[in-house]
């Protein structure tokens, strides 16, 4: 990856974010892989801020580190599209949203628990989500496809097979494929 | 001093807890439940049921939720930002590290190999939400009658119209509001 050219940030890229990132924070239900998709959806395939190939790796050291995925993937993907500034910005959207509801949750635990209107927005909008998931995953699969039967395809479908059909533990998957593209990847065209 | 006790916590919490959300409930409930009596064990389950039906990550619902049982509002906001602290600072050194060196063959190995695992983790993802979506299971059913008795025809609707939407490049927002609007709508009309 070159050096971090990043384009000037004004006032507008700051408030887009915070926004975004807020309301994605807000409306979904579900942690890291849930989010990312739809926080993909809008960085690259709506603004362009960022491109797949560094998403991707952003969201695979965020994966690898302490903490929860989708706010060290906030932090990552803020950090690379404005510094500090930028990380702090998505990282605030994305804990504020859970820290504001839960606040007033906590105070109505039963009412919430048990009203059908709650639980029917709660199931539409999951509906929503898996839309946006099954959508960015079929574009980022195509993608892969088109290089056609390589390396990185092989271990596309190992892993789905060892996290979907075995269960796999997820940091066992990532040791063993950060190993395969050491030995095997150093030198592949980065697509 | 509630309040320091829970951030100190919160963040050794984020430091140690490596694979995501679900990772983190047995180091939350070690330090809430067992180490400071700061909630019963039936509390904490509330939590972890609150926290899989609200939004946002798991981790930091957990996290608010403790802090607000425990010492109310400064107590949630001081579990939250404890929890996200370590994840703050090791990822800008990793990100900084990562922008100088990363174009070493080695690190461009490893992200070769690991690029397609994260596409493949999404694709997981995604097929678990369509099952939970269509059938309220983690698992597609095997049995055809399971499948027929448990099939949500009102979700499998507003998954078509979303997926349409989604395709047509659609504002990622809306689609996830109009699908709450219309989940309330086609229930309350059935």
């Amino acid at each position: 990856m070159e050096d971090m050219k990043r384009p000037e940030r004004g006032r507008h890229f700051y408030r887009a974010l915070f926004c975004s990132t807020f309301l994605i924070s807000a409306f979904t239900v579900g942690g890291g892989f849930v989010i990312i998709p739809l926080l993909k959806a809008k960085y690259v395939d709506e603004y362009g801020w960022l491109e797949d190939k560094e998403t991707l790796d952003l969201v695979a050291i965020a994966q690898s580190m302490p903490g929860i995925v989708a706010v060290n993937s906030a932090i990552l993907l803020g950090y690379r599209m404005a510094g500090i500034p930028g990380a702090l910005t998505a990282l605030s959207a994305t804990i504020l949203p859970p820290l504001i509801t839960l606040s007033i949750i906590a105070q109505a635990y039963e009412a919430f628990a048990t009203s059908p209107i709650v639980r029917l927005a709660l199931k539409g909008m999951q509906c929503g989500a898996t839309a946006l998931i099954v959508n960015v995953a079929v574009d980022l699969v195509q993608k892969q496809c088109k290089g056609g039967w390589t390396i990185p395809l092989f271990i596309l479908i190992a892993t789905f097979i060892a996290n979907f059909f075995f269960g796999v533990n997820l940091m066992i998957l990532i040791v063993v494929d950060a190993l395969a593209g050491f030995l095997f990847l150093q030198r592949a065209e980065t697509k | 001093m509630l309040c320091l006790l829970l951030y100190w916590e919160f963040a050794k919490i984020g430091l140690f807890c490596v694979g995501g959300g679900y990772a983190s409930m047995p180091l939350i409930q070690a330090a809430v439940v067992d180490t400071y009596h700061w909630l019963t064990l039936s509390e904490f389950i509330d939590i972890f049921t609150i926290s899989q039906m609200t939004p946002g990550p798991i981790g930091i619902n957990a996290a608010t939720f403790a802090g607000m049982k425990v010492a109310g509002l400064p107590g949630s906001i001081s579990a939250t930002l404890g929890f996200a602290t370590p994840s703050f600072i090791l990822c800008i050194l990793v990100a900084r590290l990562f922008f100088r060196y990363g174009n070493i063959g080695a690190i461009q190995g490893i992200l070769n190999g690991l690029r397609p695992a994260v596409v493949a983790l999404i694709c997981a993802a995604g097929i678990s939400f369509v099952a939970l979506s269509l059938f309220n299971m983690e698992r597609f059913p095997r049995d055809l009658a399971v499948m027929r008795e448990a099939f949500d025809s009102k979700s499998a609707l507003i998954l078509a119209l979303a997926l349409a939407a989604a395709h047509k490049k659609t504002n990622v927002i809306h689609i996830l509001l109009a699908s709450g609007v219309l989940g309330v709508a086609l229930g309350m009309i059935g």
